[in-house]
């Protein structure tokens, strides 16, 4: 057997099936729940933007309405000091008075461009908290307070100004901001600047304010100044020192620095933070402080947002996996289900293939594809096996038909005289006779023998009938011609008596044609008789082909008393009589057109100066050679008799 | 070992010890230093970060000096403290040092440091400034006269009249718009500048040393009488200073951990980043070629002193041999 008939799969059809749906269910699975998941980020980022701003916005209103309201304390008195001076003690009780009525207030002072306060070339008397009284202290640089930035800037803008913060030198480490409104008096050519009203204000408790700030764990807020320095930070080393810029330079970070001039241009946002930050991913929203322009933001660590998003999706990454491990068992007891009765089958069939047509087809019990082909399968295993069954059966008749038809042969040919020439002693004529047996016998006989010094009995018949009856009966018919040519010397007497011992019990109704004829060899004289057989050919010595004339006779074995009558011709030396079966002149071509007498005809006249032996075989080749390969429906014989002539000695 | 040994061992080892530390300008009679003080011009930054290394490494205490550098700061100017005796050694532009000296204090420049300006005007593109004919008529915020020197070539080169204003100690004036330009130094207000957040593209930058004069800056001064009397010591602490900057400028970060050491204790509102940037940029105004650290040439004094004298401002400079003392 082939080895392509291993039926022994390497990865069945189970695993094939498994790894295909658990592929399609995890691509479909994975690329559902990334969605969802970054749906979910993106909403939760939302949720905490507007949360963040929510906050900032708040945060920033708590800062600005205490800055605000101290504003006014200053703005009130640059207004009263642009209207009319008061005397030096005038103004340091008001100053004085200015910080006792605004708790809020750090420290607050006055101060005059050159000649403006009666006459000095500097005046900026400053009073502050020390020790929980106010006090008059010295500036500490009373010769350059006009390069101060709480003086210069609001000279040159003209305007009120909040300054950068800046540590109190005296106070030690304290922020503070300052708000300076410009004193404009009035002169007849317009408004003129005569000095600034400032009021300090202690960073400590914005700081505080900032620093309680907090967005889950975390999460955490910080104030920039205009500038983008630090004003509010955990770290408290980086306060007033370090600006989002000079961070962004050191960590090299285009983004931060980008971050930091949105934030510093009064943006309000929300971005994504360099991670270098907190050491990991995080995101800050930012809000304006208006009233100072300084900006505050909130920082929310990004694991912390999407903490519980994380969460549900381990939770959803172990469903997941409890989901698959199901799946996976579902599938393979759903194959295991579809491809036994499949592997059983394909078994059953290597065994069927191997020949052994006796092995059961499972039958699988349900009514789907497997079972169908289960089914059909069973059906071709009966019928090939019938088939088979048959099959034997009609070889083993086809051989005991052989088997007789090669019975009926023996028969046939072992009642047949073939040894030629049969006188090798008598010279005065030749005979030669030639049977060629039908694969299913015909019942051909022809015979010859002595009757007596110079008397040849010869003689061809062509048995109804075929096969082993057909023989037997043939044998029969020989036996009693030779038995009554003993009797009798006139050859329709022969054929009569035969008939009548024929007729007697012929159940089986065969019968039989019959030429036979008697030669006196010294004179010549052939004396026949004819039992319904087909006229032999008679060639004249110079080779004229003439049919012999009969008499008219019945066959043997059908009418008890049936007449038969003799005639007699003289042969003359040289003449031949070429007697036959119907098998000759009945053989057929493919299609199925008779040989006829009149082809005989043209082979005797060529073949007419042939000794016996070489006709027959002519003639036998003639017929033989015009049935092609169709099958020789009939046995042919040809019996051929020279006669030369009374022997001279 | 026999005794006579020890005492030979500590003989030679005694005169050894006392051999080596005389060949480094101290000895065992000598041992108590010299006391001086330093006064920058400026508060703590590394625009002096040579004296604080030099201080921090011990350069003026291996010189047997026993130096103090005093805080600077605008309310500190050296040219009061070293006239009230406070301080010793000072540094000064050298334009405004022409000038005190002008004014009757004795100053002698024992060391220039920055042999070009650094000066810069600095303007906003956003404000349509873009070349320096833009600068005219608008608000420049300017530093004190001694400042203005190089300023005013500028504005008189290119024929310019502008509002000045006066500059504070802080670029706060330019960021909040109040003027069109302000004036900088490119190791520290430039910086600030930047680090306002403000991008250098945003910028239009005048270097003034390239527009008009190339005025030396800083320098390390004492006072003549000083000088007089105690030479060596002026030139142990000039000794000591350049030693100071060649070992910022190779140790630039330790340097910069000196500096910022001394920038904390005064509460200064500058960071690493900012200070790391001065001592960068002085580094490459410093070491040029053509003037080796410390000298002051000739030539370069000389255009300084005629420059000051064509702008009225100090008529009868000194001679150059007067003002300088070559380095020893």
């Amino acid at each position: 057997m082939s080895p392509s008939l291993d039926v022994r799969p390497t990865r069945g059809l189970a695993f094939k099936l498994a790894v295909c749906i658990l592929t399609s269910a995890t691509v479909i699975f994975t690329a559902a729940f990334a969605y969802y998941y970054r749906s979910s980020k993106d909403m939760i980022l939302a949720g905490v933007r507007d949360n963040a701003q929510n906050l900032l916005r708040r945060a920033v209103n708590r800062l600005e309405v205490p800055l605000s309201a101290i504003e006014r304390v200053p703005q009130f008195m640059a207004l009263k000091l642009g209207q009319e001076l008061p005397s030096a003690a005038g103004l340091d009780r008001d100053l004085a008075d200015l910080l006792t009525a605004n708790p809020d207030v750090y420290g607050a002072a006055a101060a005059f461009e050159p000649g403006v306060f009666h006459g000095l070339p500097r005046y900026s008397p400053y009073f502050c908290r020390k020790n929980g009284e106010v006090a008059q202290v010295g500036l500490g640089y009373e010769e350059y307070y006009e390069l101060q930035n709480w003086y210069l800037v609001p000279k040159v803008l003209q305007q009120p100004v909040w300054s950068e913060p800046y540590f109190d030198e005296s106070g030690g480490d304290i922020v503070m901001t300052t708000y300076s409104v410009p004193v404009m008096g009035q002169t007849p050519n317009g408004p003129a600047f005569l000095g600034v009203v400032t009021a300090d204000v202690a960073l400590d408790w914005l700081r505080k304010q900032v620093g309680r700030i907090s967005l889950y764990n975390s999460g955490y807020a910080f104030l920039l100044s205009r500038s983008g320095v630090l004003l509010s930070h955990p770290d408290n080393r980086l306060v007033m020192r370090e600006s989002i810029f000079s961070r962004a330079e050191q960590f090299a970070s285009p983004e931060l620095r980008a971050l930091g001039r949105r934030m510093i241009a009064g943006e309000e946002g929300f971005a994504r933070l360099p991670d270098f930050i907190l050491g990991k991913p995080a995101w800050v929203a930012f809000a304006p402080m208006r009233l100072t322009g300084w900006s505050m933001g909130v920082i929310v660590p990004e694991d912390e947002l999407f903490a519980p998003l994380r969460k549900l999706g381990r939770e959803v990454a172990i469903l997941g996996g409890a989901g698959f491990t199901a799946l996976l068992l579902v599938i393979a007891a759903i194959a295991a289900h579809i491809t036994r009765p499949l592997s059983r089958l394909a078994a059953t069939a290597a065994e069927i293939a191997h020949g052994n047509l006796d092995a059961p087809v499972p039958l699988a019990t349900g009514g789907d594809e497997v079972g169908a082909l289960s089914r059909s399968f069973e059906q071709m295993r009966l019928a090939l096996r019938d088939y088979i069954a048959d099959l034997t059966a009609t070889t083993k008749a086809k051989e005991r038909l052989e088997s007789e038809l090669k019975i009926a042969r023996n028969i046939q040919m072992s009642f047949l005289p073939k040894k030629f020439p049969p006188f090798p002693e008598i010279t005065s004529f030749a005979l030669h006779a030639d049977l060629l047996p039908a694969r299913e016998v015909g019942g051909d006989l022809y015979d010859f023998f002595l009757l007596g010094p110079g008397r040849l009995l010869f003689l061809v018949g062509d048995v109804s009938g075929k096969g082993v009856p057909a023989a037997l009966f043939m044998a029969v018919t020989k036996t009693l011609i030779k038995g009554n040519a003993e009797q009798e010397s006139d050859p329709a007497e022969i054929l009569a008596k035969v008939n009548r011992e024929l007729c007697v019990d012929n159940e089986s109704m065969l019968f039989v044609t019959m030429f036979l004829a008697i030669l006196d060899c010294d004179t010549g004289e052939m004396t026949f008789s004819n039992a319904g057989h087909n006229p032999p050919a008679r060639i004249a010595p110079d080779g004229t082909v003439s049919w012999l004339a009969l008499p008219r006779g019945l066959f043997l074995g059908v009418m008890e008393d049936a007449v038969y009558r003799t005639a007699t011709v003289t042969l003359a030396p040289g003449e031949k009589i070429v007697a036959f079966t119907d098998g000759v002149t009945e053989a057929q071509n493919p299609a199925q057109e008779l040989f006829g007498t009149g082809r005989l005809l043209t082979v005797l006249s060529k073949a007419a100066s042939m000794p016996p032996e070489a006709l027959d075989a002519a003639v036998m080749q003639a017929a033989t050679e015009y049935a092609e390969d169709a099958e020789q429906a009939d046995d042919i014989t040809v019996l051929t008799l020279l006669y030369r002539g009374s022997d001279p000695a | 070992m026999r005794k006579g040994d020890w005492r030979r061992l500590l003989a030679v080892a005694l005169l050894s010890w006392c051999v080596l530390t005389a060949a480094t300008g101290r000895c065992l009679a000598g041992e108590a230093r010299k006391k001086a003080a330093l006064i920058p011009q400026w508060e703590p930054q590394a625009q002096f970060a040579g004296y604080y290394v030099a201080l921090a490494k011990g350069f003026y205490a291996a010189e047997g000096v026993d130096m103090t550098i005093l805080r600077g700061g605008p309310g500190e100017p050296p040219s009061r403290l070293m006239a009230e005796g406070k301080a010793q050694f000072g540094t000064f532009f050298l334009a405004t040092a022409i000038l005190k000296r002008a004014e009757g204090l004795p100053l002698v420049n024992l060391a220039q440091f920055v042999p070009h300006c650094t000066q810069l005007l600095i303007a906003k593109k956003a404000d349509g400034i873009d070349k320096p004919a833009d600068l005219a008529g608008r608000k420049v915020s300017l530093w004190g006269p001694e400042f203005q020197l190089a300023t005013k070539t500028f504005f008189k080169r290119y024929g310019l009249a502008v509002e000045p204003v006066p500059q504070g100690f802080t670029v706060d004036l330019f960021l909040r718009g109040g003027v069109a330009a302000c004036s900088a130094m490119r190791y520290n207000e430039y910086h600030a500048i930047i680090n306002a957040g403000l991008d250098p593209e945003e910028l239009t930058v005048f270097d003034l040393g390239a527009h008009g004069l190339d005025l030396p800056e800083d320098g390390l001064y004492t006072l003549a009488s000083v000088l007089a009397a105690d030479p060596d010591l002026c030139r142990a602490v000039a000794r000591a200073s350049v030693r100071g900057w060649e070992y910022a400028f190779a140790h630039p970060e330790e340097a910069l951990d000196i500096v910022m050491s001394h920038v904390s204790a005064a509460h200064l509102p500058t960071n690493r980043m900012h200070q790391k940037w001065m001592l960068e940029s002085l580094r490459q105004a410093m070491t040029g070629p053509g003037d080796p650290l410390g000298t002051l040439t000739r030539a370069r004094y000389q255009a300084a002193a005629k420059a000051l004298g064509a702008a009225g401002l100090a008529a009868d400079a000194p001679p150059y041999e007067e003002f300088h003392v070559p380095l020893p």
